[in-house]
């Protein structure tokens, strides 16, 4: 065997496709980063207290605030201005406290991919379960009657949409940024942005252009933004036509209630996948 | 025999800083090459491309006659210590090695006696953070040795080390370069650099103005010592 062989074999190179003993291959890498990176998100207490958080108010909600539907409902307003909010922030603190646990992996024989992989889990999955069980649990206690089941499985849905899509945010601005307090402010902006300030902007077009048909550009504006669909998610749910605002109505009016749950999931799909596609590639890219 | 790493046309800017303006380099098997130069020239960034941290704007690096283009496994034959240390907040040095050695699948053999030699038993257990520097330094070295590599990258590996810990280093330096490892070291200690390596490697922005055998670049300055000849070089380009 020539040495350029042995080396290969040494290596793990060799081309016939074999895992060389001394090898770890991708799946294990991109475990045992997310396994590391999620004993470092559960020792911070930010994590118990969101859980803590909406347990106390679906706690709160049905004590106080009748049934089960109703409860939900009061969650709703919540749980859409929550939700994104902890999903980007902390999704951003963590990304940069975890870089020199970055920049030291990168410097072993672990793939880029495969690291982005670990560290996008070991956020995710913590965040997931923090509010699944919190916000489940009051119900679970208390017996969740058939009619509120599936309202409370779309609530647990579009939580986790709306975990996935911000906290998935957090990658592309904390890849792109160098500096924290700069990445922070970005991320808190968009949070702003997506879930407060496009509204009033909507509706001051409206307002504006009130002669106007407004139906599908309306339409299209809840469309774009995830926090929206997740609203109409909810509400298509509850059917409290009332609370579903300009877009929500129309969306309603324009697909109805199954094919508006379908869009609305669709569109949530390629919300979730669109910042970790594009967090991937710009990490693929970065110099450290 | 074929160099471990071979350099072709290496260009790296960052923004409208060119780092790398056209690096040609073989790094030989079994021998010490020091990469000098003023701050900023270029060193740190070459080494970092050769590790894949940075991502060259175009050219090549091969490692044992392998293009390295966001390949990793080459990774387990490389051993680094950074001029800048930097861990994870938490952890202590003892997790830090069992952490490496689970994402590398093997035991590091060499590891207890690194410690010891370094003397770190009693820091194991801290958490890194609150290591004085040279401590980290340390750490760093041992993370950097522990698994035998193939070729060891060491950015100004003495900088901040008290002078035991740093002839330990050089101790540990010589000793592999004995066992036939490859070894790619930067450094501003011109004594250290005569001391330690076969051969030298001059980078003046970004590009590499001499690169030959210690003993060779005495001669051709007409200096007696490496210091002398490597001062009169920087001079002539400044």
């Amino acid at each position: 065997m020539s040495a350029t062989a042995r080396l290969y074999r040494v290596i793990g190179n060799d081309r016939s496709g074999n895992v060389p003993a001394g090898s770890v291959t991708g799946v294990a890498v991109v475990r045992k980063v997310g396994l590391f990176q999620l004993q470092d998100v559960l020792r911070s207490r930010w994590l118990t207290l969101y859980g803590l958080f909406f347990a106390a108010l679906a706690e709160g909600l049905l004590r106080f605030g009748g049934g089960t539907s109703q409860a939900l409902v009061g969650l709703t307003q919540v749980v859409l201005l929550v939700v994104p909010l902890v999903g980007i922030v902390f999704g951003t603190m963590y990304l940069y406290s975890a870089r020199e646990y970055i920049e030291l992996l990168l410097t072993q024989p672990v793939r880029r991919d495969q690291l982005f992989g670990g560290l996008y889990l070991g956020l995710i999955a913590p965040l997931v379960a923090a509010f699944v069980v919190g916000v489940s649990l009051p119900f679970l206690i208390r017996g969740v009657p058939p009619d509120a089941a599936g309202s409370l499985a779309t609530m647990l849905t579009a939580g986790i949409f709306l975990t996935l899509v911000f906290a998935g945010l957090a990658f592309p601005i904390a890849i792109r940024n160098e500096e924290r307090a700069r990445g922070l402010a970005l991320s808190l902006g968009v949070w702003l942005g997506l879930t407060v300030v496009y509204d009033a902007i909507i509706l001051l077009l409206l307002e504006v252009a009130i002669d106007y048909p407004m139906e599908l550009p309306a339409l299209i504006a809840a469309l774009v933004n995830p926090v929206d669909l997740a609203r109409i998610l909810l509400l298509l749910q509850f059917d409290v036509a009332a609370l579903m605002g300009y877009t929500g109505a129309v969306f309603e009016r324009f697909f109805g209630s199954v094919l508006g749950g379908l869009v609305a999931f669709g569109v949530l799909t390629l919300w979730t996948i669109a910042p970790f596609a594009l967090g991937r590639c710009w990490f693929r890219r970065k110099d450290f | 025999m074929e160099p471990l790493i071979t350099i072709l046309g290496l260009r790296k800017s960052f923004g409208r800083l060119d780092v790398l303006r056209g690096i040609d380099l073989a790094i030989d098997r079994g021998i010490v090459t020091a990469v000098v130069g003023h701050n900023g020239s270029g060193k740190t960034t070459l080494i970092k491309t050769i590790l894949g941290l940075v991502r060259p704007d175009s050219g090549i690096v091969q490692f044992d006659g392998r293009v390295v283009n966001g390949e990793a496994t080459y990774r387990n034959q490389v051993g680094y210590m950074p001029q800048a240390v930097r861990f994870p907040d938490n952890l202590t040095a003892l997790d830090l090695f069992k952490m490496l050695e689970d994402l590398r699948g093997r035991s590091a053999a060499n590891r207890e006696r690194l410690i010891e030699r370094f003397r770190l038993g009693p820091e194991l257990s801290k958490p890194l953070r609150t290591l004085s520097g040279g401590t980290r330094q340390k750490v760093s070295a041992v993370t950097a040795f522990m698994f035998q590599p193939e070729l060891l990258i060491l950015d100004e590996p003495t900088a901040g080390l008290d002078p035991v810990s740093s002839s330990i280093l050089k101790d540990m330096i010589e000793e592999e370069r004995r066992q036939g490892r490859t070894i790619l070291l930067t450094s501003h200690i011109m004594s250290e650099i005569e001391e330690l390596s076969d051969r030298v490697v001059f980078l003046q922005d970004g590009r590499i103005r001499y690169e030959g055998n210690v003993a060779t670049l005495r001669i051709a300055t007409g200096e007696a010592n490496l210091e002398r000849a490597i001062a009169q070089m920087m001079e002539e380009a400044a």
